[in-house]
């Protein structure tokens, strides 16, 4: 596995979007961590009423908002919710769609006939206003509970590629023989079938994290996200609005903030998918035999197709 | 034959599918003696595939194994028995190997941690006991340097050497039935010999009954005692392998060794069977073979024959077991004549 892993990494790094793309996040999870352990008080300054709104300058580099806060420590701080929120909801999200359709998938039949009804009516429930239901009735929302409610209601569309992909893995031989050699079905799904599907869902998952990001800044916007004194992107950008006359800088950087981070998870989650997929290769100096050094790739669709639908 | 390993009585697998019910096994029963090598021959969709993932209750559904099929082993009744302890026999005591050793080892484990992983399956035990044995077995097999080959991938063997450890895997737990799924089909001729001695020499070892299922009557002479005929989901003829390439009994039997490449007979084309075997949803009225028989007669057509018996451990399906004057009269068959 581990020479696998090396190859996806050094394929990877040939596009300049994955460069970029990775630097721009091995930024953001520093900045999330700095984050973490700036104390609140250091972005309350004394003077809070002559030091509201003031423009960039060299003491606040991107300014300060209507309490007098500097803007790059709430933004730092409010990487650090921003990401933890995307990242552990998607965790979430794709060990549970991972799951369901795995089991969909390969027991098949009835039970599979049965879940996939089931996800259809989920499917159907719009999830933005699901969740702007359930938030306007749980205020103040936890951030844990953010991360709940984002992620219970993830994992939909995951699933249905999961399952996909399962059905094609199960008839593979090496899992029949796994199965005439006495092998548990729980054993077969963990290790035969797992690593057949962990390619698609890596992509989901990559191209998640960005969505949820911006999903998050949109609830926090309506203020129904996260609140103080835990401040996301979303929510600075929600508090700057009011101030937004005459003082630009409260929205554009925390805006800044969520519009590059997204494209930068965006464009890795495509990366991954040209390399994790080799018959989507652009150049022909890999030869479409390094799938079978590749074994996430044996499938019938090409994997851009599924991954899309699985957004 | 006194206590057989394997009973199989009235054995019936359906696949209830949108175009019918595909009876793909129908009505098939035989047994295999303790250390007995056992041929399963037939043309692709006769059933032979059917009855062997029948016996590990490998069938999936839309496929059944129909109430009242009996599957006898160790004692015990393998069609009404519970999926634990199915699982305890499946690898251990009964066992397959497939037929593609491309596909039959997952590409991301070492081969050495897959012969381990039936182990531990059945055995538990540590990592490096499992992983001693599954060296031993790979020196059983014939891997000259098994421990250095130990950490290998799939891909870095050849077609011949992943057989040997797809055997390996099958064989570990020192089964008491093996089922062959046409394990030579992938490979080269000269590889075939080698895996069929293999199987032969594991088998007086071990003394391991094995049912070897095939299409290609050659591989049976070399290997197994007793054959076994499929057609159109049932048995069509029974018998030892000697009387079987001496006096086959059955039209279809006969058929399939006309159609055998042999030495020292220059014929310009091989023979062949007319027609093709019928679909599963749909078997002809009478003898399911009637149709691309050259002796069939008008009782053919209506009449299902059953298993006659012809000599000593020989049956067939035939209804020239009754009116062997028949055979001198050989037309073209249905199929033949419809198609004019």
């Amino acid at each position: 596995m581990s020479r696998s892993f090396a190859r996806v990494i050094r394929d990877l790094l040939r596009h300049w979007s994955a460069r970029w793309a990775l630097s721009v996040i091995a930024l953001l999870v520093i900045a999330a961590i700095i984050g973490a352990f700036l104390h609140r008080s250091s972005a309350i300054q004394a003077d809070i009423v002559r030091m509201a709104n003031t423009p960039p300058s060299r003491a606040h580099l991107l300014g300060t908002d209507q309490y007098s806060r500097d803007l790059l420590t709430r933004i730092l701080s409010g990487a650090t919710v921003s990401l933890s929120v995307a990242l552990l909801s998607v965790v979430l999200s794709m060990t549970l769609g991972t799951a369901y359709g795995l089991v969909a998938g390969y027991f098949g039949g009835r039970i599979d006939g049965f879940m996939m009804r089931l996800l259809d009516g989920f499917l159907s429930i719009p999830r933005v206003l699901l969740l702007i239901a359930v938030l306007a009735l749980w205020r103040p929302v936890p951030i844990s509970g953010l991360i709940f409610l984002i992620g219970v209601t993830g994992w939909f569309s995951i699933s249905r590629v999961v399952r996909a992909e399962t059905l094609v893995a199960r008839r593979l031989e090496y899992v029949e023989a796994a199965r005439a050699l006495g092998t548990s079905d729980v054993r077969i799904l963990w290790r035969h079938l797992l690593p057949n599907v962990a390619a698609p869902v890596i992509v989901s998952a990559t191209l998640a994290v960005g969505n949820v990001i911006s999903l998050e800044a949109g609830l926090s916007y309506l203020g129904i996200g996260a609140h103080e004194p835990q401040a996301s992107w979303g929510s600075i950008f929600h508090e700057g609005v009011a101030y937004f006359a005459g003082n630009w800088w409260v929205v554009l950087f925390p805006g800044v903030a969520i519009v590059v981070t997204v494209l930068a998870f965006n464009l890795l989650g495509d990366a991954l998918r040209d390399v994790l997929d080799p018959r989507q290769l652009h150049g022909s100096d890999t030869p479409l035999v390094s799938s079978r050094a590749l074994p996430l790739s044996s499938r019938a669709l090409p994997l851009s197709s599924r991954a899309k639908r699985g957004i | 034959m006194p206590d057989p390993l394997l009973r199989v009585h009235d054995l019936r697998t359906y696949f209830y599918t949108e175009g019918g019910v595909a009876k793909a096994v129908d009505g098939v029963s035989f047994d295999i003696g303790a250390g007995e090598t056992v041929g399963l021959v037939g043309e692709s969709g006769c059933g032979k595939s059917v009855t062997a993932l029948s016996l590990l209750r490998l069938i999936r559904p839309p496929g059944r194994i129909e109430t009242g099929s009996e599957i006898e082993f160790d004692g015990r009744n393998l069609v009404t028995l519970d999926e634990k302890s199915m699982r305890e026999i499946r690898g251990a005591r009964m066992s397959m190997v497939f037929q593609e050793p491309m596909t039959a080892l997952n590409p991301v484990f070492k081969i050495g941690d897959q012969i381990a992983e039936v182990v531990r399956v059945h055995d538990g035990g540590t990592k490096r006991e499992a992983r001693e044995r599954a060296i031993k077995m790979l020196e059983t097999v014939g891997f000259a340097s098994a421990a250095e080959r130990v950490d290998d991938y799939p891909h870095q063997l050849s077609g011949g050497m992943r057989q040997r450890v797809v055997i390996a895997m099958a064989l570990v737990m020192n089964p008491a039935l093996v089922i062959a799924d046409e394990p030579t089909t992938a490979l080269d001729v000269t590889i075939q010999a080698q895996i069929l001695e293999l199987l032969r020499e594991l088998q007086q070892k071990f003394g391991t009954s094995i049912l070897l299922i095939t299409h290609d009557l050659g591989v049976v002479a070399e290997t197994v005692s007793r054959v076994i005929v499929m057609y159109g989901g049932e048995i069509v003829e029974q018998a030892s392998v000697t009387e079987l390439f001496a006096a086959a009994h059955h039209p279809y039997t006969e058929g399939l060794l006309h159609a055998m490449p042999q030495v020292g007979h220059e014929r310009e084309r091989l023979a062949t069977i007319p027609g093709s075997v019928p679909p599963p949803t749909a078997w002809p009225q009478g003898c399911r073979f009637h149709d691309r028989c050259q002796y069939a007669w008008d009782r053919c057509a209506t009449e299902h024959p059953p298993l006659y018996q012809i000599g000593a451990g020989h049956v067939s399906r035939c209804h020239l077991a009754e009116e062997p004057q028949r055979r001198a009269d050989a037309h073209e068959p249905l199929v033949v004549r419809a198609a004019e």
